[in-house]
């Protein structure tokens, strides 16, 4: 492992992606709950649950692939090429869902955005990921450019990724429910995670199951003892927050089963990293041959050295003014 | 549908849909933004409620506006990846960290401080909600700046080296981000969303006085806003031409297709074309109406000094003059309709009748889209002029694109369209129909009340006539 400039700007790009991922996983998950909603003043209280900080949590998503331009430009180069059709359809989905949030308020016929908060939530949702699906199975390289078809990404693995990830949001989305809110609404969403829970668990298992076979350089990782001893750790902390996520639904507590669930998606992402070390983009890219030349990485680097502190201790602030439980009779802004 | 076209045609094309859609919303975001923080700060130290009626009514506008914004925003930074692979590949080093800097001090900021700004002002106190709108004005206008220095230095591009696989790799920091053209095109941007949001503010300010001239938060935005079409104008109309005079300096073949010169003037007392019709085929300006020699003047050149023209440039190194030449004279001209809007306002008010004013108001209506036109126009202007090169003179816009087939460009492109117009047209007639409610409307939403058609106004209201003072 070689510790330079590089390896640490793949440490913060996958920090980005996983700071997406947990954030807007549960925003992204209320919407695919949406549907679910019993009563509009239900949908209501969903919905502002995550207002005031869902625009925050998708600014992640801009760094991830802002950051892979600015220092991994090759790997950005090829990815999205490569991932033309979940791409585009992902930030048309985001299109819907990010525009619902205002417009649900200033239309006469709420219905409309209501199913186009659904929709966007879920293809985006869907899309991201097939769009890591695609990433797992390898993307075809030649000379510094994207050589496969504009199909290649359209595969059983890729979407059964695909629905994995809209499993986990929802988990997300009902856990998240479950700690901002009380009555019926709490107890449908509780009702609900024991469910999600056990389908997440279950999606994450098939993908496991299925991922060491799709580059032999998985496999190796994941079944070479000794060396893949480490790899274990793996499991079996998704054993423990599997654990800690039942008893917690089970104790009536709010936050246990949200926190069990983000710990669900922190492992599993660790899990593809252990795979993937240390391809940027698999199989054949490293995270090396990807990177930026120095100058380009040092400039970034002092940003975000001082930024991403300043950032995570405003956005923790916004959380801590809206924190609690949500106010049925607070309205909208 | 749109079999036939190569897919670097559709791919420059998708690019110009998206961005220019997108272009839209920062320029009245950026302006409402300042606005916002202005009319909070103002009502802080006043404790005059017009100006929190305002403030109230214009934020909830900025919201629709600003997600439109966002979302948009959002398809732009993955679209140099999914279409212009061999340009992120090649400029990445030298831009990306730019963008990354843009999404660090400005997004985070704007999103993270949204939220207290919309929802906030009764859990944090006064002190830091004021603070919190002050943190979103301040990160709309760092966005403008980065990106600003993204496309300045697309333009004239200074500061790297080219390495062995023809990555541009970053030499000197200072001279990339202030590059040559940044410096003006920064202001002239920054003061357009200024005009532009005044020149919405007037116009929804003049809707309102129509109505009722009483109506005292109409009289106030209105007065603002008319404050700041005649002091910004001049000022922009400075800066443009600041901006031209630079433009000449650094793209030379910008300037020539802006003024429709294909000829040369190598004894000077080069014409400047009021009317014309560009023709690439013959490479001449058709039914010219220009005045000899105020082509050097407009540019501080002497009347004997030399003008070039596209005569002595290749073709295939050639803008479509076309739209460069006319988007270039739609700008001007608006901006000349802003300064004549602007002293009309002036006079107005030195006699005492800014308020009272029916065919002022009307002209204010009419111009209210104005800055969007001429924030377009001038964008397509630098933009078309700039080709047929991405980063100027050094990388080709056929030599960036994604090897992505035609199809799939052409499948994306209609999707964006559809998208776009049923999305941000719904916005848009959102954020219209807000904008026909009078500021002191408790809630916007409709359904927040009882439902009123559009249009109509209440009774009540109209009676406000004949208030003494009006």
């Amino acid at each position: 492992m070689v510790f330079d400039l590089a390896f640490i700007w793949a440490g913060l790009i996958a920090f980005a992606v996983l700071t997406y991922v947990v954030l807007d996983g549960f925003d992204l998950g209320i919407g695919i709950l949406f549907p679910f909603g019993k009563s509009e003043a239900d949908r209501d209280l969903m919905m502002n649950s995550v207002a005031p900080v869902w625009d925050g949590n998708e600014t992640w998503l801009v760094l991830g692939g802002g950051g892979l331009f600015a220092v991994f430009p090759l790997a950005y180069a090829i990815v999205m090429p490569a991932l033309y059709m979940p791409i585009t359809l992902m930030l048309l989905a985001l299109v819907f869902r990010g525009v619902s949030f205002e417009y649900r308020w200033r239309a006469e016929k709420k219905g409309l955005w209501d199913v186009a908060f659904f929709g966007g939530s879920f293809f985006a949702a869907l899309c991201q990921g097939i769009a890591l699906g695609a990433l797992v199975q390898g993307i075809e390289i030649e000379g510094r450019a994207y050589a496969g078809g504009w199909f290649d990404w359209l595969t059983p693995f890729s979407v059964l990724t695909g629905f994995a990830v809209v499993v986990g949001y929802a988990l997300l989305g009902a856990t998240w429910l479950i700690l901002k809110t009380t009555g019926d609404l709490q107890v449908q969403m509780r009702g609900y995670a024991w469910w999600l829970g056990a389908a997440t668990l279950g999606t994450i298992g098939i993908v496991s199951i299925f991922t060491p076979f799709q580059d032999p350089i998985y496999f190796e990782r994941w079944f070479n003892l000794p060396g893949s001893l480490w790899s274990m750790i793996v499991p079996v902390l998704m054993i423990a927050l599997t654990w800690t996520f039942f008893t917690g639904l089970n104790d009536q507590s709010d936050l246990r089963p949200f926190l069990s669930a983000l710990g669900f998606f922190v492992v599993s992402f660790v899990g593809i990293g252990i795979s993937f070390y240390p391809m940027m983009v698999p199989p054949s890219l490293t995270i090396w041959e990807a990177a930026a030349p120095d100058s380009s990485l040092a400039f970034a680097l002092v940003g975000a050295v001082i930024l991403i502190p300043i950032i995570l201790a405003y956005t923790a602030y916004a959380y801590w003014v809206f924190r609690g439980k949500m106010d049925p009779s607070e309205g909208y802004h | 549908m749109l079999d036939g076209f190569s897919a670097e045609i559709l791919a420059r094309f998708q690019f110009a849909f998206t961005v220019s859609f997108h272009i839209i919303f920062p320029s009245f975001s950026i302006g409402l933004a300042s606005y916002l923080a202005v009319l909070n700060g103002l009502w802080m130290r006043t404790r005059d409620e017009t100006y929190l009626t305002l403030f109230n009514y214009w934020k909830k506008i900025f919201a629709v506006a600003f997600g439109m914004g966002v979302v948009s925003g959002i398809v732009m930074s993955y679209q140099f990846g999914t279409n212009w692979s061999v340009f992120s590949d090649k400029a990445g080093p030298v831009v990306g960290p730019l963008m990354a800097y843009e999404v660090l001090s400005a997004f985070f900021l704007e999103a993270g401080f949204l939220g207290i700004m919309l929802f906030g002002r009764e859990r944090v106190g006064e002190k830091l909600h004021m603070f919190a709108t002050a943190m979103v004005a301040f990160g709309t206008l760092m966005s403008a700046t980065w990106i600003l220095s993204v496309n300045s230095w697309m333009q004239t591009p200074a500061g790297y080296s080219v390495n062995e696989v023809g990555q541009f790799v970053p030499e000197d920091w200072w001279q990339i981000v202030f590059n040559p053209s940044f410096p003006y095109r920064l202001a002239h941007m920054v003061l357009a969303a200024f005009l532009t949001t005044a020149l919405v503010v007037g116009a929804v300010g003049a809707l309102h006085l129509l109505r009722d001239k009483a109506d005292k938060e109409a009289r106030r935005m209105f007065s603002m806003a008319m404050w700041m079409a005649v002091i910004v104008t001049p000022i922009q109309i400075f800066a443009g031409h600041e901006h031209g005079l630079n433009t000449l300096e650094h793209q030379p073949v910008k300037i020539m297709a802006m003024e429709g010169h294909y000829e040369s003037h190598p004894e000077g007392w080069a014409p400047l074309y009021l009317f014309g019709i560009p023709n690439d085929e013959e490479q001449r300006l058709d039914y010219a109406i220009g005045i000899p020699g105020l082509g050097n003047l407009i540019f501080e050149k002497p009347l004997d000094y030399p003008v070039m023209g596209l005569d002595t440039i290749p073709d295939d190194e050639q803008p479509p003059v076309g739209i460069v030449f006319w988007s270039f004279r739609v700008m001007v001209g608006l901006g000349m309709l802003m300064l004549g809007l602007g002293l009309w306002s002036a006079w107005a008010r030195w006699r005492g009748r800014l308020y009272d004013a029916p065919w002022l108001h009307r002209a204010c209506i009419a111009m209210g889209p104005s800055g969007f036109v001429a924030v377009l126009a001038g964008w397509i202007t630098t933009e078309v002029g700039r080709q047929p090169y991405t980063v100027y003179g050094l990388l080709r816009t056929s030599d960036s694109l994604a090897p992505v087939d035609a199809p799939a460009v052409a499948a994306s492109l209609i999707a964006f369209i559809v998208v776009y117009f049923a999305v941000f047209g719904a916005g848009t007639f959102y954020l219209l129909r807000m904008m026909n409610k009078r500021a002191a409307t408790p809630k916007l939403g409709l359904r927040d009340g009882p439902i009123r058609t559009a249009g109509i106004t209440p009774a009540a209201q109209v009676d406000q006539d004949f208030i003494p003072g009006a």
